[in-house]
């Protein structure tokens, strides 16, 4: 018998990105439980944290943080590659690259509010477009789209209220705390 | 007025370009209501309402032969007509209310129709 060991070195990065995905992941399983009348039409609550990670941390972390919801939701959820966890991987991946853009806005006229309303729509412009080309290639899908949109911009208007909000009470350092002991990692 | 305060100038301005496209969205997307039946015109009387819920095709004569039309999975097209530029041949599938071919040569028309009309007539 051999002792083998493999240690995992981690950085506080690395903490951080946990401790803001898991707190992404349980937003995105309360997201899952709450009846909604249309398929696609979600509050997108994890998306509160991608947000903040955004303006606290940046695009890299909050990539990072987004993507680990994304796997470990789907995971959890039971829809790990399946049609569900697509759809959600091409939302969170063109909200993405659109938050990308958005972060470089002046931070003193467009904030959290504008971040989120504009992720929303590409959230739910890349769905579509996936949707429309894989699961359901019909254009009656389009006649949908001013639910899609309203919803968007509803969610996408209360869940950046949120994200700034929390901003503005949780000073930096307090969202920000010294790495836990790495020991019993 | 806490969360009001929250909004920064930029951001009224994007909630109100979202505001409008959801506004411009609804009457673009719902204006003829869901397609529900191809109207075909030939000399501009109504020679045939096709129900786009039964796949079917039909054969319309013209002054210039016969121009085809068929209906299948809610869609309908023209499948072949005698004028020469093939423009609504080539127009393909019509699925939502409103869209409308014509075959000028052969003066016939397939138009979708919903619940309603988007204006009152068309004429030649």
């Amino acid at each position: 018998m051999t002792h083998s060991v493999i240690e995992l070195t981690t950085t506080p990065e690395d903490h951080r990105i946990a401790q803001l995905a898991a707190a992404a992941i349980g937003l995105a399983l309360i997201d899952a439980a709450i009846p909604l009348p249309l398929p696609g039409i979600k509050p997108g609550l994890s998306n509160i944290i991608t947000l903040i990670v955004l303006a606290r941390y940046g695009w890299g972390t909050a990539a990072w943080v987004c993507g680990l919801r994304v796997i470990a939701g789907g995971l959890l959820l039971g829809q790990f590659l399946s049609p569900g966890f697509f759809m959600s991987l091409t939302g969170a991946v063109l909200s993405l690259l659109v938050l990308a853009g958005a972060v470089h806005l002046p931070r003193r006229w467009f904030g959290p509010v504008s971040w989120s309303i504009l992720a929303a729509f590409a959230h739910i412009g890349g769905q579509l477009l996936l949707a429309r080309l894989w699961l359901i290639p019909h254009n009656g899908l389009f006649y949908l789209v001013p639910l899609f949109a309203s919803a968007a911009l509803a969610f996408g208007i209360i869940n950046g209220l949120i994200a700034a909000r929390l901003l503005t009470e949780l000073p930096a350092s307090a969202s920000n705390p010294p790495p836990p002991e790495v020991t019993h990692a | 007025m806490r969360w009001l305060a929250l909004f920064r100038p930029g951001d009224w301005l994007v909630a109100a370009l979202g505001l409008a496209f959801c506004a411009a969205s609804f009457p673009l997307v719902w204006q003829g209501g869901m397609a529900e039946k191809a109207v075909i015109k030939r000399g501009g009387t109504v020679f045939a309402e096709l129900d786009l819920s039964r796949n079917c095709r039909i054969e319309v004569p013209g002054p210039l032969g016969i121009t085809k039309v068929v209906v299948d999975k809610r869609r309908v097209r023209v499948a072949s007509d005698p004028g020469i530029h093939q423009y609504c041949v080539r127009q393909g599938w019509l699925e939502r209310a409103g869209e409308i071919a014509i075959c000028a040569p052969n003066e016939v028309s397939v138009q979708v129709q919903g619940g309603k009309e988007s204006y009152d007539s068309l004429s030649y």
